[in-house]
């Protein structure tokens, strides 16, 4: 027999993972739209994601000829990955059920296994561009990856925990205090989240050019729903990085530890607004961010992670200094 | 652990510090250089004066305003205009391995961190850690002037690395007596603008501010 | 009475820095610096007496502090600099003559050169730590556009590395300043005499050790780079030989010992801040500094063997000696400190004197290269002779006095720290045949100087090395007290 508090619980958790598939396609066609605006253009509305998605799942599939089951499974893989990354990501409130799995290193973990399989993926066609694609991708990981680390040992050193929503309790619910480390550890994971989606200074989503593309050349041989599948991955790997981003830097407004027991019916819907509000926030930056940077040739993108990993590092040594 | 948030902007703005420091070891272009150090100036003048107001020293008030004025605007002016008559405004360093670069800026930090730590356990006072940051700061201009060949990010590096100096003079021991300061800032202000003579001299006798032309000198 | 006469010894050196700003291109200037200089040199034997007669001082509310110690310094300061004005006076007009100064870089020297004094006495006679460290900046200054006076690339080179590398160290004592401020803070209080050494020396066995070991690290290794410490030595020999020759003069004879005793009084305070804690590292400030000493001079006695240049062979050997002085220092103890201070005067009267006939010498044959200067004897053997006994002296021949400071050094290390002997007698032993070997030459053989069209002037140099000579055969005892009590005031 369940309490009210478990039920409530599993309903929000439930809630939580509708909520980011669903928003998730939003969020990209916002940081679109911004960045239409900030270009003067009219843009294409921010529900363009939707139709575009909408368009993909009503057209028939055209697989290569020698494509192995494993280029079939990955979209379905990916998305698998992403959707469960998104939906435990503390975002609303830091006690559902599975909040305890959102352990900041096993998320690490599922963004591998999902980099893992689009770039076996990649290279199952044989086609020069998946191959290029891949190695790029696995380049630009193989630098990212120690910094998102850094950044996340950093904000554990504080909390005393890997997990999310110890961290966000940590720093939501407890006296305000300035930490420096955060704010190099900070700086750090926007040049992250920037290299591992595929934005501006190392990829550019927007076009097809062969000498700068990484992440669209991997997807290059999927069409239809397989297509559709990877591009709202995409929208939820981006949407899962910023939820880190807000959970880590700035937890403010998710529900406490015991809502669920206490005024949850006030607690939560100011919790949704606040992480809307965050969101929008976040997009209409990550925009701006694009807008100002300019594509970087691929073989800087090691210095700008370097710089990233140095950020980290020196958060990580900030904070064994100062004790904050 | 109850930190007063005066105490923990003066961390914030240390940490700033030590992040341009960083900056300016990778920055390439020597105007963006100049601009960096008029930035490192603004964060010191900053700390100078929560300093100042947290301990209510009044000679540290001084100390802010002189750090404006000079390293905010009288120096980087004096480095733009320098720039301008010599026209090196868009000189650009292209020697410098930034990643080999970072890797031992990176072991300095831990490097004046180990060393400062002593001392941070000892003093129970507030500002405990900037020491270290102060010391890693000024090690980090000092191997940004190792690693540069061309005359003025060597002196950048070195009024940067005064800053760093400054920083552990006001912050970390809550400022040295005005007298010294002043007469800091009095050798600084003379040494930048004998480093104008020089950049004169130096162009005019090598014709272009890169050191390396400078090798004449050796034990053989 | 005691800020009268301080007054007197400063505003002399800055009062003509000022006249000299202004007259430095007309034909007497050179008359006016040599007479500045007398003037400083006067004040300093009227300072020197009142603080024999009555001990050490302090003047203008602490700010300023003499004692022994550095009342020896300053004497000594202000005679080499009178000597040096003395010598520069012919040698400058001689370079003018030749085309190689103009009037305004002359108006420059001048007026730098009386600033030089000025800094110098105010870095001794400073109680402030931080205000020694200021006025060590401002010697640096002052003496980095004369050694690129000349304005070809070497000197300006020179010049520029230099500045750079002095920059640096002295940018690192700085920061041992302010740590030695942070521990002092602790135990004096905020403000104004934190810094005060008189303050400091009174309780330095409650100052912290560990941020005093390190402030004495970042002292050491800053003011270090003035010394001329291997291996932070690389600007000595090249400011050394590009700059004119009395810069050289007054940049071994005066600056490097300067800086020794700012290093000095640091060292005062780390001892008594280790002597008071435990027991373990007491020796910590002497080990680090006969470490340095003895690199200095072994290194510099192999780099001896390897020189073209005449004046940048003399560079190493200041570099030799400030190594072998900063040794007994390490060491301690009432009779190498004595040794120290006797080998600090006899090295500054010596190195001076040899600068002043190198720089004749060079004059006179056109070149700074070794090879080319030959037959001095032939030519002037006012020359060749100061050159010579210079040379003597400079490497420890009996009866001149480096040979009673060197004996002195050497049987102390024999005694208390065997294993630095060969060391020490090793590197002694190749300085003096690399130096005598290349100045043998020099003074007799053949020739092909030239006359010079001003008469060289030579009587500092026999002035020098007359000094040094007596103080071998005979040291007065009242001047041997005086050692003696600026030893016991070091905590020898």
């Amino acid at each position: 027999m369940m309490t009210m508090e478990q039920s409530l619980g599993i309903l929000f958790q439930l809630y939580q993972s509708l909520l980011v598939v669903l928003l998730a396609p939003l969020l990209t066609g916002w940081v679109n739209q911004c960045r239409a605006w900030l270009q003067n253009r009219t843009g294409p509305g921010v529900l363009q994601p939707y139709r575009t998605l909408r368009k993909l799942f009503h057209k028939d599939a055209v697989m290569a000829y020698n494509a192995s089951p494993l280029f079939r499974a990955t979209p379905y893989i990916l998305f698998g990955c992403m959707w469960l990354a998104a939906a435990i990501i503390p975002i609303i409130a830091v006690d559902l059920p599975f909040s305890p799995v959102a352990d900041v290193i096993a998320l690490v973990g599922v963004f591998a296994l999902a980099r893992v399989f689009i770039a076996l993926a990649a290279m199952d066609i044989g086609t020069a561009f998946g191959t290029l694609g891949a190695r790029r991708e696995m380049l630009v990981s193989f630098l990212a990856e120690p910094a998102l680390l850094m950044v996340l040992f950093t904000a554990s050193l504080i909390s005393h925990s890997t997990q999310l929503p110890r961290i966000v309790d940590a720093l939501a619910h407890h006296q305000f205090v300035l930490y420096p480390s955060l704010a190099f550890a900070g700086l750090a994971f926007v040049i992250v989240l920037l290299a591992e989606n595929a934005r501006i200074p190392v990829d550019n989503p927007g076009t097809h050019l062969e000498l700068t593309m990484i992440h669209e050349a991997m997807i290059l041989e999927y069409s239809a729903r397989h297509l559709a599948l990877v591009e709202w991955a995409s929208s939820l790997k981006l949407f899962a990085y910023i939820s880190i981003g807000i959970a880590l830097f700035v937890p403010y407004g998710i529900a406490e530890v015991g809502a669920m027991a206490g005024n949850w019916g006030s607690a939560l819907p100011l919790a949704v607004i606040a992480l809307l509000v965050k969101l929008v926030l976040a997009g209409a930056a990550l925009a701006l961010l694009e807008t100002l940077l300019a594509k970087m040739r691929i073989f800087r993108a090691p210095e700008f992670l370097g710089t990233a990993f140095l950020l980290a590092v020196l958060g990580l040594l900030i904070h064994f200094l100062l004790g904050a | 652990m109850p930190m007063s948030y005066s105490i923990q902007l003066i961390n914030l703005l240390a940490s700033t510090l030590l992040l341009i420091a960083f900056a300016m070891l990778s920055q390439r272009r020597i105007l963006s250089l100049i601009n960096l150090f008029a930035w490192q100036g603004l964060v010191l003048s900053l700390s100078t004066f929560i300093v100042a107001y947290s301990t209510n020293q009044q000679h540290l008030y001084y100390s802010a305003g002189l750090t404006l004025l000079l390293k905010v605007l009288v120096l980087p002016w004096l480095l733009h205009r320098l720039m301008r008559k010599l026209n090196v405004r868009w000189d650009v360093e292209t020697l410098i391995n930034i990643p080999t670069t970072m890797l031992v800026g990176i072991g300095l930090v831990i490097f004046s961190f180990n060393l400062a730590a002593p001392i941070s356990q000892l003093s129970e006072s507030i500002t405990r850690g900037l020491i270290g940051i102060a010391l890693a700061s000024v090690l980090l201009s000092m191997l940004m002037m190792l690693t540069r060949r061309k005359a003025v990010p060597q002196v950048v590096g070195f009024l940067a690395m005064e800053n760093g100096l400054f920083f552990a003079a006001t912050s970390a021991t809550h400022g040295m007596p005005l007298v010294v300061e002043l007469g800091i800032a009095l050798d600084v202000l003379i040494a930048t603008f004998i480093f104008g003579i020089f950049f004169f001299q130096i162009r005019e006798t090598f014709d272009s501010l890169d050191i390396s032309h400078m090798e004449r000198l050796k034990d053989d | 009475m005691i800020d009268l006469q301080l007054l007197a010894l400063l505003l002399t050196p800055l009062t003509g820095g000022l006249l000299l700003a202004v007259f430095g291109s007309r034909s007497w200037a050179a008359e006016l610096n040599s007479l500045m200089s007398f003037c400083t040199f006067i004040a300093a034997v009227v300072l020197t007496v009142r603080v024999i007669d009555y001990g050490p001082q302090v003047a203008f509310s602490e700010q300023f502090f003499i004692d022994q110690f550095n009342v020896f310094l300053v004497a000594l300061t202000a005679f080499v600099a009178f000597t040096t004005s003395l010598f520069s006076r012919p040698y400058m007009r001689i370079e003018q003559h030749y085309g190689k100064l103009t009037i305004p870089m002359l108006r420059l020297y001048y007026s730098m050169y009386q600033m030089f004094t000025l800094a110098m006495l105010v870095a001794l006679t400073s109680n402030n730590m931080g205000i020694i460290w200021v006025a060590m900046e401002a010697a640096t200054l002052t003496t980095v556009l004369l050694v690129s006076l000349y304005r070809t690339p070497a000197s300006i080179e020179a010049a520029w590395k230099y500045f750079i590398l002095c920059g640096v160290g002295i940018a690192l004592a700085l920061f041992g300043t302010i740590l030695l401020y942070f521990a002092a803070e602790r135990v004096l209080g905020e403000g104004g005499t934190a810094l005060l050494w008189t303050h400091l020396n009174q309780v330095k066995g409650e100052l912290e050790p560990t941020v005093l070991k390190l402030a004495f690290v970042f002292l050491l290794v800053g003011y270090g780079t003035k010394i001329g410490l291997v291996p932070l030595h690389s600007w000595l020999p090249d400011a050394h030989a590009e700059g004119p020759t009395p810069v050289s003069a007054v940049l071994s004879g005066l600056l490097l010992n300067v800086a020794l005793c700012a290093v000095m009084r640091s060292k005062v305070l780390v001892d008594g801040s280790l002597g008071a804690g435990l027991a373990g590292d007491a020796h910590f400030a002497g080990n680090l500094m006969m470490g340095f000493g003895l690199l200095s001079v072994v290194v510099a006695a192999l780099f001896l063997s390897r020189q073209k240049d005449i004046k940048r062979m003399f560079a190493y050997s200041s570099i030799e000696h400030m190594g072998l002085i900063t040794f007994a220092f390490g060491m301690g103890g009432p009779v190498a400190t004595f040794a120290a201070m006797l080998h600090m005067t006899m090295h500054s009267l010596t190195k001076s004197a040899i600068f002043f006939a190198v720089g004749h010498a060079v004059q006179k044959s056109g070149t700074q290269q070794m090879e080319n200067i030959r037959g001095m004897m032939q030519v002037s053997p006012t020359v060749g002779w100061g050159l010579m006994l210079g040379t003597l002296a400079i490497l420890g021949m009996p009866p001149f006095g480096i040979f009673a400071s060197e004996f002195l050094i050497i049987t102390t290390a024999m005694h208390d720290y065997p294993w630095t002997t060969p060391f020490l007698l090793i590197a002694l032993g190749i300085a003096f045949a690399a130096i005598f070997g290349k100045v043998q030459p020099i003074v007799f053989g053949e020739t092909t100087a030239r006359r010079l069209p001003h008469q060289p002037a030579l009587i500092p140099v026999f002035a020098h090395l007359l000094l040094a000579l007596i103080l071998g055969l005979y040291m007065p005892p009242y001047l041997a007290d005086w050692y003696r009590q600026a030893a016991a005031l070091l905590g020898g």
